[in-house]
């Protein structure tokens, strides 16, 4: 099944993102010093005697920054996700078109492999940030990762693109025409309006990254000066004037806040069934999470100005995007009351996947809550490319998102693969990870806040920082740790898949349609006819009902109202 | 070796594990098997380990606000740092207390109703009324959040008031130097044909342009000498075209900027450039140019609580009055060694983390004794230009004396 090949996919380069964390963690907890780690797995050129070289230290960022957020979060999230439950959930035989979703993927693995084939170049990877602003970027004269490694992330990134359209293009056609009888669009679980709107999103704001990276190519390979004015470089004037950095910029976040919530809302879809289904209670306030989930995507179009407040553009931007970015912390709020109510008065199952969510929750909350203080265009003066925006994003995407992927791995695994995943490993591998995690983002608000820079190769070089270099050290031990624990979740994984105890159809007593899917799997999802449905998902602990849920393809009995209806 | 044994020790570990799994599977089938759900028991105690964390969670929050607290940022140097300051703890608060309150009921919530096979869960659906309290409550929160911080904002980056000191700060791959307007208060015009050794900034003057247009003209010459023995479509003749190319259309530019007004030309024959550290009064507003010779750098004045980005092909601007010295800030932070810096604050290549600027902030008079020891830009570039002018001179008084 394609989602299998995402996940994996994902994991894999998941796990490469995370093994160069730990490196360059090492470098940045204890700087300067020699670990054999580092020349065992970069080399006497880019690590002699074992000391990071300052070249590959930027790479390392920067490839890993890639891969997190391209490789895992979005290919990886998304096209695990959607391709597995939406068809299941809506009830259909297959996604619409089967030949686009596998082409969908066949680019996602030609996109990865060519992302790590430029590990192996003589001059390294990229390495101007993820971001990968020009003119850094666009000019190999100003950092070796700008040359070839820079025009295999550019190939690497286009196939990337290519992907996420074919893959959403297929998401959405899928959920509009192949949602089965009586799925009207508000029985859908939120799992698959967030994979939806997600799908949407990505196929509005993909082609602008795309267009970011064709004209740096043609910046880098054809002579034009799209992002190019005024540089002298290596002793020698360009001739390229007229262009401009700050276009490159606008092109590039323009997906670039976009794909934080592309990231995001696969992520709160997930969580709203897991909780919902491990609490034994209907999500608190389904329209109101909808109506967040569309809120959410409108605004995400309009705020990607937040950041590029200080590139110099005219201050009044600076005032509108402050608004818009402010405003879009209203549905987020909404979502995460919603969470908290479901929880109350529930019955909650703490299975590892709803540890998992309950996590996502309060990292969703604890990120956001740092969004609002960077949205502030003012304080973003200070803030801006410190620690303090790296704590921000990474509790963001690599607590909330990752957890939340978590989550559904553990939660679908029985689908997946008929068996369960060992619950204590699973509950092991979420306390490591939860505890490690904010142990590595939480301290590094407060080397925000003492204003060292991000992207800095080692915080050593000004005495005014010295007195935080043991904060570096603890941050380090805790991403290390968490980083070696991910390897029990590995195991567990692959373990499982083997010898793990074999599920019963619906182990988690949930009432989506995946879960009257035959255990074992079927071309065409079900043996005979399509499921009709006649409720919303949410029947959970319904009163008047034996058991404590009821499937979405129950019949309604007579005078019973669809829980779903009447607001 | 070691790398070896580590590999097999870890494969040892990963096969010790998955005995002792089949060990406990087996063991537990004897005991009637695991069930597919957690436990009472396990739900219990992993309720209870959600509370433990919380509490954990917020002793570490207290103890890095007491442990690190007292090396972030000292007191704002600059007028606006301090409303700047003042807004942001207004934020930390807020947030704080939402941080604090959703998190006790998140996992006292998770603690609390944790699974028991009695217990029933409350169908509650929805609720307009709650939807509408919490959209509402954020709602005037976050508007009084936007309304203190763009006015922050707007009073920030309004222009800079008359008077203020223009200094202009020019990042390249890896360092700052900062330029003074000189005496008639005005930054000499400046174009990046123009950069050389001697001319780092690219400022236009009459003595830089001749300076630079000789300066290509010789190599012009050079070039096509080596062009001359080069042999016929070879690399070397390649390359040395395409140079040579390159230079006459240089050359060609720079004689452009010589249509260029004089008053234009004349306005950065007293800029002053320093490098390594540079002097600013207190109390004064400065106006803080940026342009950029390379790449994208920004210049984090992170004690003024300022920071702009510096772009090639664009000049940006932010300004502020500083209001501590920097013998004052050395009292205060107990710290003789203490100085400002301006460090670059965007991913600019491989010593980026190593690209910084001495600010001394003085007292107004100490600044004037400073600014009055530094060279002028026309005495640096060429003290050749000096003695011509001197040259002229004397030979003006000798014809008059000889008048006379």
């Amino acid at each position: 099944m394609i989602s299998k090949q995402f996940l994996i996919t994902g994991m894999t380069m998941a796990v490469i993102g995370m093994i160069m964390s730990t490196l360059f963690r090492l470098q940045l907890g204890w700087q300067g010093e020699s670990f054999a780690i580092l020349n065992f797995f970069l080399g006497d050129k880019w690590a002699p005697d074992g000391i990071l070289d300052p070249n590959m230290y930027l790479a390392l960022v920067t490839i890993h920054g890639t891969i997190m957020v391209f490789f895992l979060l979005t290919g990886g999230l998304s096209g695990t996700f959607a391709n597995l439950l939406i068809p299941l959930q809506i009830g259909a035989r297959d996604m619409a078109s089967g030949f686009i979703n596998l082409l969908s993927y066949w680019f996602f693995l030609a996109s990865s492999v060519i992302m790590i084939s430029s590990l192996f170049v003589e001059t390294g990877p990229a390495s101007g940030g993820w971001t990968v602003y020009p003119p850094l970027s666009a000019l190999p004269q100003a950092m070796p990762g700008s040359g070839m490694g820079m025009t295999l992330w550019l190939v690497s990134m286009s196939l990337f693109v290519v992907s996420s359209l074919l893959g959403g293009l297929n998401y959405v056609v899928t959920v509009i025409n192949l949602r089965t009888k009586g799925m009207t669009m508000t029985r859908l679980p939120l799992s698959v309006w967030a994979l939806f709107v997600t799908a949407v999103i990505g196929v509005l704001s993909f082609p602008v990254l795309f267009s970011a990276a064709l004209l740096l190519i043609f910046d880098r390979m054809f002579g034009t000066a799209f992002y190019l004015s005024d540089i002298h470089i290596a002793g020698e004037v360009l001739e390229a004037t007229g262009g401009s950095p700050i276009l490159y910029e606008h092109l590039f976040w323009f997906l670039g806040h976009p794909e934080v919530y592309i990231v995001l809302l696969p992520a709160l879809g997930i969580t709203s069934e897991v909780i919902a289904t491990n609490a034994r209670k209907p999500i608190f306030g389904y329209r109101a999470m909808i109506g967040s989930i569309l809120a959410i995507a409108f605004l995400s179009f309009i705020v990607w100005g937040h950041h590029m407040f200080l590139t110099g553009m005219n201050p009044f931007l600076g005032s509108v995007f402050t608004f818009t970015t402010l405003l879009i912390a209203i549905p987020s709020a909404v979502k995460a009351f919603n969470y908290i109510t479901t929880l109350w008065k529930g019955n909650v199952r703490l299975t590892p996947a709803m540890l998992f969510s309950i996590g996502m929750v309060s990292t969703f909350i604890s990120g956001g809550v740092t969004g609002i203080i960077l949205a502030d265009s003012a304080l973003d003066i200070n803030l801006h490319d410190t620690y303090f925006v790296v704590a921000h994003f990474h509790i963001v995407m690599g607590l909330s998102a990752v957890l939340a992927m978590f989550a559904g791995v553990y939660h679908w695994f029985p689908k997946m693969y008929g068996r369960m995943m060992n619950r204590k490993m699973g509950y092991v591998h979420f306390w490591v990870t939860f505890i490690c995690a904010y142990g590595v983002f939480f301290p590094q608000h407060f080397l925000g806040l003492a204003g060292i820079p991000r992207r800095y190769y080692t915080n050593s070089e000004f005495p005014i920082f010295d007195d935080l270099l043991g904060l570096n050290e603890l941050v380090s031990v805790f991403a290390i740790i968490g980083a070696m624990v991910q390897f029990l979740f590995i195991f567990n994984f692959f373990y499982s898949m083997r010898r793990g105890q074999r599920a019963t159809q619906n182990p988690w007593g949930s009432n989506t349609l995946e879960w009257t899917t035959p255990v074992e799997h079927v071309h065409g999802n079900w043996y005979g006819a399509l499921p009709t449905v006649h409720r919303w998902p949410y029947d959970y602990s319904k009163p008047g009902k034996e058991q404590d849920f009821v499937p979405q393809d129950v019949p309604l009995e007579e005078d019973e109202m669809d829980g779903g209806e009447g607001h | 070796m070691m790398t070896i044994l580590i590999i097999l020790a870890v494969l040892l570990a990963i096969l010790t594990i998955g005995q002792l799994l089949r060990v406990f599977e087996a063991s537990s089938k004897l005991n009637g098997g695991t069930s597919l759900l957690p436990t009472v028991a396990e739900n219990k105690y992993q309720g209870r380990s959600m509370f433990i964390f919380m509490l954990g969670f917020f002793a570490f929050f207290i103890w890095c606000m007491v442990e690190y607290g007292p090396y972030l940022l000292p007191e704002a140097a600059s007028e606006h740092g301090v409303l700047l300051d003042r807004l942001l703890n207004f934020n930390f608060a807020i947030i704080t207390l939402v941080f604090v309150i959703t998190h006790a009921i998140l996992f006292y919530f998770a603690m609390k109703y944790a699974y028991h096979p009695e217990r029933k869960a409350y169908y509650f659906t929805h609720s307009n009324k709650l939807e509408l309290l919490w959209t509402i409550v954020p709602a005037i929160f976050l508007a009084v959040i936007i309304v203190y911080g763009l006015s922050a904002w707007i009073s920030i980056t309004d222009d800079a008031p008359e008077g203020s000191l223009t200094i202009e700060l020019y990042p390249k791959q890896f360092d700052w130097t900062a330029r003074y307007s000189g005496e008639d208060a005005q930054l000499g015009a400046s174009n990046y044909n123009m950069i050389s050794g001697t001319n780092p900034l690219g400022l236009i003057t009459d003595g830089s342009l001749d300076q630079m247009m000789s300066e290509l003209e010789a190599e012009i010459a050079e070039i096509k000498v080596d062009l001359e023995s080069a042999p016929v479509d070879g690399m070397k003749q390649e390359d040395l075209t395409e140079t040579l190319g390159k230079r006459e259309r240089q050359l060609n530019r720079v004689r452009g900027f010589r249509s260029f007004e004089a008053a234009n030309r004349a306005s950065g024959n007293d800029d002053i450039l320093v490098k390594t550290e540079f002097y600013i009064p207190v109390g004064r507003e400065i106006d803080f140019k940026f342009r950029s010779r390379d790449v994208i750098h920004s210049a984090y004045f992170p004690h003024f609580r300022a920071q702009m980005n510096c772009v090639p092909g664009m000049v940006t601007q932010f300004h502020f009055k500083p209001t501590i010295t920097t013998a004052q800030m050395k009292a205060k932070t107990q710290n003789d060694d203490f100085d400002y810096l301006v460090l670059c604050n965007k991913i600019c290549g491989a010593a980026h983390y190593n690209m910084s600027i001495v600010i001394k902030v003085v007292e107004e008079d100490e600044y004037n004794a400073w600014i009055a020891e530094q060279k002028t830009f026309s005495e640096t570039i060429s003290p050749a230009d000096e003695s011509e002018e001197t040259a002229s001179i004397v030979s003006e008084d000798a014809i008059s004396m000889i008048e006379e």
